[in-house]
């Protein structure tokens, strides 16, 4: 006897996204990485633009986010991912190109690339996700790390004296002419996740209708390597991030992106 | 098509253009420079891209990108922006992608200076980067065969998904001779593996990361094979004055030049002088030298560094037949007279030794090394 299931329940309402593909991530447990790719995925879905779309994966924890977008995706050296996205959105115009960097890649050792990626105004699509430190070598101080945070290479906290202050990367480069779309959102809660997703749509939009370079920051969890459970490292998102980080629109295009939702 | 009077440094660039190259990324550095602001003129003209990136260290990373994407795409630069590239030529040699590189090199180590050098052989033959992996690298002697190579580099590149670099000095770059360029080439369709976003097929994927030790070694045997094949198929020479030669000179690019001038002169002198130009430095002539070091008293390599190639020539004669070194360093051109000294000396130390000798080191292998006050 097969088991009717009741005709409301055959509407699916959440779908796993057709853009990532059913390999499990290798992130840890409580980790936000896996959100921001599921909302970067959901946009791509629901903008329909899966096989037009060409990802560029990072050095650090999002290496192997090529295994987890079933896009076509380059996988570039640490920092690299902007010069390397330049390369493929030169050479397909007509295509949807992002990178996905950590902030050790993108703020660190890959200043230069995303800073000039900027001042071309290269129609490209950046995810900068944010955790204050770098996690897939263990935990060592990035430009991002707030002051007073312990990390394996500042042990005794960050001290500004030495290793100066974080740097705020969405603020710098909304100050460049060639940026359209500068954002910051965070991934703590549900609320913010969801305006993440928008500012994740809204930069792709941006890319679509060729206004120039599109980033959003998000500010991201790293439990394991901040040594906390995953709903303190949360909390310490909110409560120690944020206030260093604030959330909001950096820059956005003059006219608003015809089709993102408000 | 008509010869014309052609610099260098365009030349190349023109060249890749009629090659069917797409997008160009580089970098300003002399003696290059020509190169970058040609391309910057006449890619735009065509519809193509040009990119004048923040750093070197960019523009490989945006051919890799390029490249990846299937385009025909190539930098240009000079000695200390390529050392700056090494990393992006691994990442593009551990995921094969095709593209072209021209170094035209200029006297070092550091800043140095801008005048013509040969002291890149050993980063370009040898990888460069970290790996293990190989480029193939043509060396031009003429505005003609600046031309030529590049042509032959992009087919290369393409045809073993490798990198392949014309490796040129300060003096090729900036001579101007009368050479033809070739008629426009058609533009290349996309190789299947390439990105350019996944309709209507499987997702791509281009990548240099094995995580796995055995499959990156399983990696690394495919390159070696691939290796392989290039160096029994793709071999290039050069041999002037080599048939009935007792001492012959091993050089490339404008050493080789020079080197010519010289055994003209030494020829009328009465001595049977050779020269052996190798035009591929990888893959080498091996066989090509091994078989003339059976049939020469002696050997003399000739190069614009303080010995780099010498030690691939030592390490292929195998002290069969004695090889001197002479070279001039910091962007010195060697003059013709210089050589045939070397040449005569080497013809003497070699007609002394008798019968190829086992003289691998020491005695008349001893390096007649020119050290320059």
């Amino acid at each position: 006897m097969t088991i009717q299931a009741p005709e409301p329940l055959l509407t699916p309402v959440y779908q796993y996204p057709e853009s990532l593909t059913h390999v499990p991530t290798h992130y840890c447990p409580g980790c936000t990485h896996g959100i921001a790719h599921r909302l970067i995925a959901e946009v791509i879905d629901e903008m329909g633009v899966r096989q037009d779309t060409i990802g560029v994966a990072s050095v650090g924890c999002s290496v192997f986010s090529y295994r987890y977008f079933a896009t076509d995706f380059a996988q570039a050296a640490h920092g690299r991912a902007p010069a390397m996205a330049t390369g493929v959105k030169r050479a397909n115009p007509d295509k949807l190109v992002f990178t996905y960097q950590g902030d050790g890649d993108l703020a660190s050792i890959g200043a230069a690339e995303i800073l000039h990626a900027a001042v071309r105004g290269e129609n490209i699509t950046v995810f900068f996700v944010n955790n204050a430190i770098y996690g897939m070598t263990g935990g060592q101080m990035a430009p991002t790390t707030l002051e007073g945070q312990k990390t394996t290479s500042s042990p005794a906290g960050r001290d500004a004296a030495t290793t100066g202050a974080p740097l705020r990367m969405s603020e710098l480069l909304a100050q460049v002419d060639g940026a359209a779309y500068v954002v910051r959102r965070s991934l703590h809660d549900v609320v913010q996740i969801r305006r993440a997703k928008k500012a994740i749509r809204r930069a792709l939009e941006v890319q679509r209708q060729g206004l120039g370079f599109a980033m959003v920051e998000l500010l991201s969890s790293c439990p394991t390597n901040w040594g906390l459970a995953p709903d303190a490292a949360l909390a310490f998102i909110r409560d120690e991030m944020v206030p260093v980080f604030p959330l909001g629109d950096l820059k956005v295009p003059d006219e608003p992106a015809a089709g993102a939702p408000a | 098509m008509s010869v014309e009077l052609l610099k260098g440094n365009v030349a190349f660039a023109e060249a890749a253009v009629r090659a069917g190259c797409e997008a160009y990324f580089g970098y300003p550095i002399t003696p290059q420079t020509e190169a970058l602001e040609h391309m910057a003129k006449r890619m735009p003209e065509l519809g193509r891209v040009f990119v004048q990136a923040e750093s070197e260290v960019a523009a490989i990373n945006m051919v890799y990108g390029a490249a990846a994407a299937g385009m025909r795409t190539m930098t240009s630069s000079s000695s200390p922006g390529v050392s700056l590239m090494m990393e992006g030529l691994s990442y593009m040699a551990g995921s094969e992608v095709p593209a072209v590189l021209v170094d035209v090199m200029r006297g070092g180590p550091g800043l140095g200076n801008i005048a013509p050098a040969q002291s890149d052989y050993l980063q370009m033959v040898k990888g460069g980067g970290h790996g293990d992996y190989k480029m193939i690298v043509l060396a031009p002697a003429t505005v003609q065969e600046m031309i030529d190579l590049t042509l032959l580099a992009f087919d290369l590149a393409d045809r073993y998904r490798i990198v392949s670099v014309l490796l040129a000095d300060g003096s090729m770059g900036q001579m101007m001779e009368g050479a033809e360029l070739p008629p426009m080439k058609p533009l290349a369709e996309r190789p299947a593996w390439a990105l350019t976003g996944a309709r209507d097929r499987d997702t791509n994927l281009v990548s240099s990361i094995h995580l796995d030790p055995e499959e990156e070694e399983t990696f690394n045997l495919h390159l070696q094979a691939k290796y392989a094949e290039i160096e029994a198929n793709e071999v290039r020479f050069e041999e002037h004055l080599l048939d009935d030669a007792r001492v012959a000179v091993v050089a490339f690019g404008t050493a080789a030049r020079v080197a010519k001038t010289a055994i003209a002169g030494l020829r009328a002198e009465g001595v049977a002088a050779g020269l052996l130009r190798p035009i591929t430095l990888w893959p080498y002539p091996e066989a090509a030298l091994r078989d003339l070091a059976a049939r020469v008293d002696a050997l003399l390599v000739v190069e614009m560094n303080a010995g780099q190639m010498v030690e691939d020539v030592r390490r292929i004669v195998e002290g069969r037949v004695p090889v001197r070194f002479y070279g001039r360093t910091g962007g010195v051109m060697p003059m013709p007279e210089e050589i045939a000294d070397a040449i005569r000396e080497t013809a003497s130390a070699g007609a002394a030794s008798g019968a190829p000798a086992d003289t691998a080191a020491g005695g008349s292998d001893a390096p007649a090394q020119e050290v320059p006050a």
